[in-house]
C-alpha cells in the first residue's frame, strides 16, 4: 500500500484535512497553514508559562504542607507543558529563544485569564478548578488537531491536568465545608473570576468563518467550548450553595444557555497587554531570562 | 537522517517510554539538550515526574533513519487475512459433508 501523500496544494490540503487528514512536521504544508499553527501553538506555550505567575505567588503562603507540595507539582507540570509546546513550535520553524523574546517584548499573546491578580487563596481554589476546567475543554477539542505533533503532546496535557482540577476542586470543598469566612473567601473569588472565565474561550466567531477551525486546528467552535463549559460546571458550583454572579444565566428548554454577554472590549483589551498584571509579570519573566542567562550559556556549552 | 528538522544548534533526543514491565517502548516526546546526560535529567522530568515511566530510550534524532517509501508493484493480499474469503468454499465443503445447518 503506497503511503498517504499530503496534497501540494492549498485546496486539496484544505479538504485533506477537513476530511481527517493527519499532517506531520516533515509533511507539506501551506505557509499559511504554519503560520497560524505556529501563532495559535505558540500562545499556549505562553499561556502555561505565564499561568504560573499567579499560583506561583502562593506557594508560600498555601495553609497547608499537602497544599505547598500539590501547588508546587501544579506549578511544574504547567512548565513542563510549556516545554513539551515550545519544542513543537520549535520543529515548525520558530526557534524557542525567538518565541520567548517575543512574549517578553508583549509581541505575543498569552490567555485572558493569567493577566489577573490573585488577590486570596479562594483565587486559587477557583484558578485550579475552574479556569483549569475551561482549559481543559478547549485542550480536548485539541486531540482531534489536524497536526498531529501537537495532538499528541495533548494526551499527555490533558491527561496532567485532570489531577489540576481535582486539586482545585479539593481546595474549594476544604473551604466551602469549612467557617463561614472561608466560604465567602470562595463567593467573592468566584464573583471576580467569572467575567474572565467567560471571556476565556473567546467571542463566538462562526466556525464557517473561524480560519482555526477551517484548518481543523481547532476541532470545535469557541461557543461550543463555552456552552460545554457551563453545561459541566454550573452544576457543580450550583450544588456547593455558591452563587454564579450573573443574573441572566439560565438554561433554556433546547439545552442553550443563555447569558450576560461578556466583555468583549475587555478581553481584547487585556490580551493586547494591558491586563491588571500584565505589565509586573512579564516584567518577571524578563527579569528572570536576563538572570539565569548565565545557565543557559553554560548548558549550551556543553 | 530522519526527515524531522535539525535545530540550529542544540540536537534533539527523541524520547521512547515504557509504560509498564513487558509493555513496548512507545515514542514520547523529544528533548532538546546539549549531550545525553543533559536529555536525561529533562527526560526524566518530563516523563517520569509523576512515577509514569518504566524505563526510558533517549536516541539522538539524526541517529534515526526515516522509512516513508514502500514499494508499490506487487498485490500483497496473500499476506493478510483480508486477502482470504472462505465463504462460499466453506459452504461447499459443508453441503457436501452433509454437515451444513449443523453448526
Amino acid at each position: 500500500m503506497a503511503a498517504v501523500e499530503i496534497p501540494r496544494d492549498e485546496q486539496a490540503f484544505l479538504k485533506y484535512v477537513q476530511s481527517g487528514g493527519q499532517v506531520e512536521t516533515a509533511d507539506w504544508m501551506p505557509d499559511d497553514y504554519r503560520r497560524k499553527l505556529i501563532k495559535f501553538i505558540e500562545m499556549h506555550g505562553n499561556s502555561e508559562l505565564m499561568g504560573v505567575l499567579p499560583e506561583r505567588e502562593w506557594i508560600l503562603r498555601a495553609p497547608t504542607l499537602q497544599r505547598k507540595l500539590a501547588l508546587t507539582a501544579k506549578v511544574q507540570d504547567e512548565v513542563g507543558h510549556a516545554q513539551l509546546i515550545y519544542r513543537v513550535v520549535e520543529d515548525l520553524g520558530k526557534p524557542r529563544e525567538q518565541c520567548l523574546a517575543d512574549l517578553v517584548d508583549g509581541k505575543a499573546k498569552f490567555h485572558n485569564v493569567f493577566h489577573y491578580p490573585t488577590e486570596t487563596w479562594g483565587d486559587v481554589g477557583v484558578i485550579a478548578w475552574l479556569v483549569d476546567a475551561a482549559a481543559i475543554i478547549s485542550q480536548k477539542a485539541l486531540l482531534k488537531c489536524s497536526y498531529a505533533p501537537y495532538a499528541r503532546i495533548m494526551k499527555k496535557i490533558c491527561w496532567e491536568e485532570s489531577f489540576h482540577i481535582l486539586h482545585g476542586r479539593d481546595v474549594i470543598l476544604a473551604m466551602v465545608t469549612g467557617t463561614p469566612e472561608q466560604f465567602e473567601l470562595v463567593q467573592e473569588a468566584l464573583n471576580r473570576w467569572w467575567g474572565p472565565l467567560m471571556q476565556f474561550h473567546g467571542n463566538p466567531i462562526p466556525s464557517d468563518e473561524d480560519p482555526m477551525f477551517l484548518w481543523r486546528i481547532k476541532s470545535q467552535g469557541n461557543e461550543e467550548a463555552r456552552q460545554q463549559f457551563l453545561d459541566g460546571y454550573v452544576p457543580q458550583i450550583r450544588e456547593l450553595g455558591l452563587t454564579v454572579p450573573d443574573p441572566k444565566l439560565r438554561k433554556r428548554d433546547d439545552g442553550v444557555w443563555e447569558y450576560t454577554e461578556p466583555d468583549w472590549d475587555e478581553l481584547k483589551h487585556v490580551v493586547t497587554g494591558h491586563g491588571p498584571k500584565t505589565e509586573e509579570r512579564l516584567a518577571f519573566r524578563r527579569r528572570f531570562l536576563d538572570q539565569e542567562q548565565w545557565v543557559r550559556d553554560a548548558v549550551l556549552a556543553a | 537522517m530522519s526527515a524531522l528538522p535539525a535545530p540550529e544548534r542544540t540536537p534533539v533526543w527523541e524520547v521512547f517510554r515504557k509504560e509498564k514491565r513487558g509493555a513496548a517502548f512507545e515514542h514520547a516526546g523529544s528533548v532538546v539538550a546539549p549531550d545525553a546526560d543533559f536529555a536525561e535529567a529533562w527526560a526524566r522530568e518530563q516523563y517520569g515526574r509523576r512515577g509514569e515511566s518504566v524505563a526510558l530510550w533517549l536516541v539522538p534524532r539524526d541517529a534515526i533513519r526515516d522509512v516513508e517509501d514502500w514499494a508499490d508493484e506487487f498485490d500483497l493480499k496473500y499476506r493478510r487475512v483480508d486477502g482470504y474469503s472462505i465463504k462460499a468454499r466453506l459452504k461447499e465443503a459443508r453441503e457436501r459433508a452433509g454437515t451444513a445447518g449443523t453448526g
